[in-house]
């Protein structure tokens, strides 16, 4: 329970240190202003939620591998925690998008494309809610999420050509990233704490899950 | 594993099951190329006797009509296997149980085709268009964007067939992903109208790479979920 605690210790900090990052030593952005400022929370959301796709895919795959409960539950985890932070990316995009595109929402390519993965991921969740049998429920949820995961770059490519009029992404691309050292840093410190937050809440999100489980086998004896 | 040949016969084995419950009853057919003619009328009462709109819309039109009757498809080709525990007996038997996914993909698939000729013809008849010369290229991202959509489809309705929630949850689960096969067979399908070249679209390879990928996955996966 210590390194837990010390875990969700560090993810306050780092949560701190980000907001003081971002709202503080950063400059303001030379065209936008301050309204830029959200995207420390912005790009670290999607970022995260990216991760946690990503383990409920390796987790998916490692149940259908060995039928091991564990890995159930870490996907259960990380697939609640994915869907919030798709919506924390939507919420925070749309806040930045009427002031800068005058506008809440726009079909444009990315934004459509996290609104998939909103819904995929909260099919995911409706699907693991409805299955009364446990190791069921484990099966098709691992299946989903191998599923949703595997349709996640079909998605980008396919809304990509589609539309778009985002701005190209300027930190997860090939050359050297094109952002002043400062606010780089900022984002960073946001990335790190965002990060560090999401491994607490699933480590506890993990760690209720099992107690969950062992008071219904209990229940059953 | 079994070996090639097995494999090829124990798919096809389930494809002629399916092919033959068909003919014998014909309900899925039926309903589905009455359901494709009644989408035919509605859309025509939704947009309005305009003509060119009616033609701008086209596109769209056949691949929402071809996903909603496909839904209602997909939900009968395990409704049937539910009957009288007949998926029991696909689960027991003896083989590779990708063999049987196929079969039920390759069912699916043939059922939606004739759905969606039925579909175009009506179209082209009630919507008083000039459809004909176009039906081979149609057919052709009919047939592509199909198997797509079958393929993560037999996936996710022999699962939800077991389900209480079956008829809201495989909606839910299954358009999503499916939006790719839309973007893509939409666009195509509006090359093949407007009779363009096609050949070297990306959309081409977004489609058949779709198809590979789910194909895959469901080959790999479905055995899982047919004895969760």
């Amino acid at each position: 329970m210590t390194r837990s605690r010390a875990l969700g210790t560090l993810a306050a900090l780092l949560v701190l240190a980000g907001l003081a990052a971002g709202l503080g030593y950063a400059p303001p952005d030379a065209v936008q202003g301050n309204v830029q400022r959200i995207m420390y929370l912005h790009v670290p959301a999607i970022l995260t939620a990216y991760a946690a796709i990503g383990v409920v895919l390796i987790a998916s795959i490692a149940y259908l591998g060995g039928r091991n409960a564990v890995w159930d539950r870490v996907a259960a985890a990380a697939g609640e925690l994915a869907v919030c932070f798709i919506a924390l990316t939507l919420v925070t995009g749309s806040i930045w998008g009427k002031p800068t595109w005058g506008t809440w929402w726009t079909w444009d390519a990315r934004l459509t494309s996290t609104a998939l993965l909103f819904v995929i991921y909260l099919g995911y969740l409706l699907l693991r809610s409805v299955v009364d049998d446990r190791e069921r429920a484990a099966t098709y949820a691992a299946v989903v999420g191998i599923a949703g995961a595997l349709d996640v770059p079909i998605i980008h490519f396919s809304v990509q050509w589609w539309r778009t009029l985002h701005q190209p992404a300027t930190v997860l691309r090939p050359q050297a990233p094109t952002m002043d050292g400062a606010m780089l840093a900022a984002l960073a410190v946001n990335v790190a704490a965002f990060l560090c937050t999401f491994a607490y809440l699933a480590s506890r999100r993990y760690r209720l899950l099992t107690l969950e489980a062992e008071a219904a086998s209990r229940a059953w004896r | 594993m079994a070996t090639g040949g097995t494999f090829t016969r124990e798919a096809w084995a389930v494809f002629r099951k399916d092919l033959i419950v068909e003919r014998r009853s014909k309900e899925g057919a039926n309903a589905l190329a009455f359901f494709a003619v009644l989408l035919l009328f509605l859309f025509y009462f939704a947009l309005g006797p305009d003509r060119d709109r009616i033609r701008a819309a086209l596109p769209g039109l056949f691949w929402l009509a071809f996903l909603l009757a496909g839904l209602l498809g997909l939900g009968r080709s395990f409704a049937l296997e539910r009957e009288n525990d007949c998926l029991d007996a696909l689960v027991l038997a003896s083989g590779d149980k990708g063999a049987v996914y196929l079969g039920k993909v390759a069912g699916t698939t043939v059922l939606m085709l004739a759905m969606e000729v039925a579909f175009i013809v009506g179209a082209g008849l009630f919507y008083n268009l000039d459809l004909w010369g176009a039906i081979p290229r149609l057919l052709a991202v009919a047939a592509v964007g199909t198997v797509g959509f079958a393929a993560v489809g037999t996936l996710f309705a022999a699962m939800t067939a077991q389900l209480r929630a079956r008829e809201v949850l495989l909606p839910v689960l299954l358009l999503p992903l499916v939006v790719p096969v839309l973007l893509a067979a939409v666009r195509l399908t509006e090359a093949a109208l407007a009779s363009e070249p096609w050949a070297s679209s990306p959309w081409w390879r977004l489609l058949l790479g779709f198809d590979v990928v789910f194909l895959v996955a469901g080959l790999l996966t479905f055995e899982f979920v047919l004895e969760a």
